[in-house]
């Protein structure tokens, strides 16, 4: 069954189209990473997913309507928005009792089980805690309720890089089993690669990219050629060319990399060349639409 | 596990899940507020302490002046003795409609600026449920400490009077005849009920709704409204309408709002009261503001 499925999603505030016509399908059981630079609809579309804003088209979560059903919807749906949503005025221990006493399917104890690896004090107001644990603390709450569907959208921004590291190993070790699904929206790119299963890139509200990071691999080559090969390169239709230390490097797209291996030394892109490339061509279609 | 705990309950119960999970959230919805608004019961709770500090300062010449109501009529004795307990609940009354007034105005308007709303968003809490907390939080919990408050207060007001009495040779029993503490304490609660909670609906749940709705200062939007309306009318077409229905309404011009109510004697019929036309018009308004602030929740965001 589909977790999530859109068809023709769109979202505009006044003139500006923050979502334009998506259609997607995300299958449970996979972790995927919404990518797009500032403003490319990422949150607006989450926020649809989440029920926190209204839409046009038609769009399932769960099977539900997340407009009209948001409530019922959260028990299957857990959600860090960002790094700062908690409030500032509430006890951690308050925390854990409000979670248990609203959420049907939250574990209390699998709660203080986490809580307890981390230095935070039960005692403690969330205002008294670093960002960093403040960032634990949310997730301690949101492990411990039995979820379908987990939508993170930028949870580690301004956290120091040893609590990002932390975030993603517990939610991959003690979080995820397979049959849950996990969207992710970040610029942390590369941090999050070998999480996930799924790439989806975003940019001017239209999904420019989904793929699996199966399909990620074998379909893109970069190539940084060899010097004399440039123009053989080039008849092959790269999707991006830039330079790098004198030396200049391709991307293709669904090209036989045996064919390539001749012209230069062959790798798989980083996400975030590739990114780089998918985004630098949208830009050139726009212009080209002007 | 908490599911299976809270699925055998249900069951034993006999109630519906989706009931006893509705019940549940409202609940946590409530003591929620009681967490974050603090104020709620430590602003009246203050004010009590500040008085019954104040009152040692009266209990010095307590026996004097109890000697000197002996020499007066019945009815002006009862003033003369009553007037502490009056200013008591006048005050505490006072101390809770203010923490109502910026209750009220922040209660929705709080969670967008710290952003925490889109924590409680995450939760499987319906916005009707957390705008109805909230208003039930306004509309009874407040009001039913502040009697609670103000209970406690007098009760210490009148045992160190009955004390310093006693230690001066002066009959208690007669000075608790006087008081007539039952009358006094259905007059507030008619009072509260009445006033409080019926009378003010409508004010309470439209700074609720301009709390779901405003984006910034919601102090001013609460009151800019009705103040441009009333300058409009006055400017356009020389009436004073609305500034009258105001006074009358908010201001304890209406017979059934009016500060007498504390006076047992003076007091409207409840079966009068019930009937006014007002009361029913104002109490539609607030069921109208609480839907809108209820829409309103769901489509706000933290701002």
């Amino acid at each position: 069954m589909a977790c999530i499925e859109a068809r023709g999603l769109r979202k505009a505030f006044g003139s500006t189209i923050a979502v334009d016509g998506v259609d997607l399908r995300i299958e449970e059981g996979r972790i995927v990473g919404l990518i797009g630079p500032n403003g490319a609809g990422k949150t607006t579309a989450l926020n649809a997913f989440l029920g926190l804003t209204p839409y046009e088209g038609e769009l399932r979560v769960l099977g539900r309507d997340p407009w009209t059903e948001r409530d019922r919807l959260m028990c299957d749906v857990s959600f860090i928005a960002d790094v700062a949503v908690l409030p500032r005025w509430i006890r951690v221990s308050q925390a854990l009792d409000y979670v248990a006493g609203v959420h049907p399917r939250f574990d209390r104890a699998k709660a203080e089980g986490f809580l307890a690896k981390t230095s935070i004090k039960r005692t403690s107001k969330v205002r008294e805690l670093s960002k960093g644990m403040v960032a634990q603390l949310h997730l301690a709450l949101v492990m411990a309720i039995d979820a379908r569907l987990l939508v993170l959208d930028e949870p580690t921004l301004g956290l120091d890089i040893l609590y990002r590291k932390q975030f993603y190993d517990s939610l991959l070790n003690d979080y995820f089993d397979r049959t849950r699904t996990i969207v992710v929206a970040t610029h942390q790119i590369e941090e999050i690669k070998d999480v996930l299963t799924d790439l989806m890139f975003i940019n001017y509200g239209r999904i420019v990219l989904n793929c699996t990071m199966d399909e990620y691999e074998s379909r893109f080559v970069e190539v940084m050629l060899h010097p004399e090969k440039i123009t053989a390169a080039r008849a092959l239709r790269p999707m991006y060319e830039r330079q790098t230390l004198g030396r200049t490097v391709l991307l293709f797209d669904s090209v036989n990399r045996q064919q390539l291996v001749a012209l230069g030394d062959v790798r798989t892109p980083s996400i975030a060349d590739l990114f780089v490339a998918v985004m630098g061509n949208q830009g050139d279609m726009k212009g080209a639409a002007k | 596990m908490n599911t299976t705990s809270n699925a055998v309950q249900e069951s034993q119960l006999g109630i519906s899940p989706a009931v006893l999970s509705a019940t549940r959230s409202f609940y946590w919805s409530v003591r929620r507020e009681l967490w974050e608004y603090r104020s709620i019961y430590l602003a009246p709770a203050s004010i009590a302490a500040v008085i019954v500090l104040g009152f040692v300062f009266v209990l010095v010449g307590l026996p004097h002046t109890v000697r000197s109501a002996m020499a007066l009529s019945p009815n002006h004795q009862r003033d003369a003795l009553a007037q502490p307990f009056e200013v008591a609940a006048g005050l505490i009354m006072a101390a809770s409609f203010i923490v109502s007034f910026y209750y009220a105005l922040d209660s929705l308007y709080g969670e967008r600026r710290d952003r925490s709303i889109l924590f409680w968003k995450s939760l499987p809490v319906s916005d009707r449920t957390t705008v109805l907390a909230k208003a039930f939080v306004l509309l009874l919990v407040l009001p039913t400490i502040s009697v609670a408050i103000t209970v406690v207060t007098e009760a210490i007001i009148v045992l160190l009077s009955s004390a310093v009495l006693a230690a001066s040779g002066l009959s208690v029993a007669g000075f608790w005849a006087q008081l007539q503490p039952m009358q006094s304490m259905m007059a507030l609660l008619y009072h509260i009920g009445t006033v409080h909670i019926l009378w003010y609906a409508p004010l309470y749940t439209w700074l609720l709704l301009i709390s779901a709705w405003s984006k910034r200062a919601p102090l001013l939007w609460a009151l800019l409204p009705p103040f441009a309306i009333v300058v409009f009318e006055r400017v356009a077409f020389h009436t004073t309408y609305f500034q009258n229905f105001l006074q009358n309404r908010f201001g304890g011009g209406n017979d059934a709002a009016s500060g007498n109510m504390l006076d047992p004697e003076m007091r409207m019929p409840i079966f009068h009261f019930m009937i006014t036309p007002g009361l029913w018009f104002g109490l539609l308004f607030a069921a109208a503001f609480l839907v809108a602030a209820t829409r309103l929740r769901r489509a706000r965001g933290p701002i």
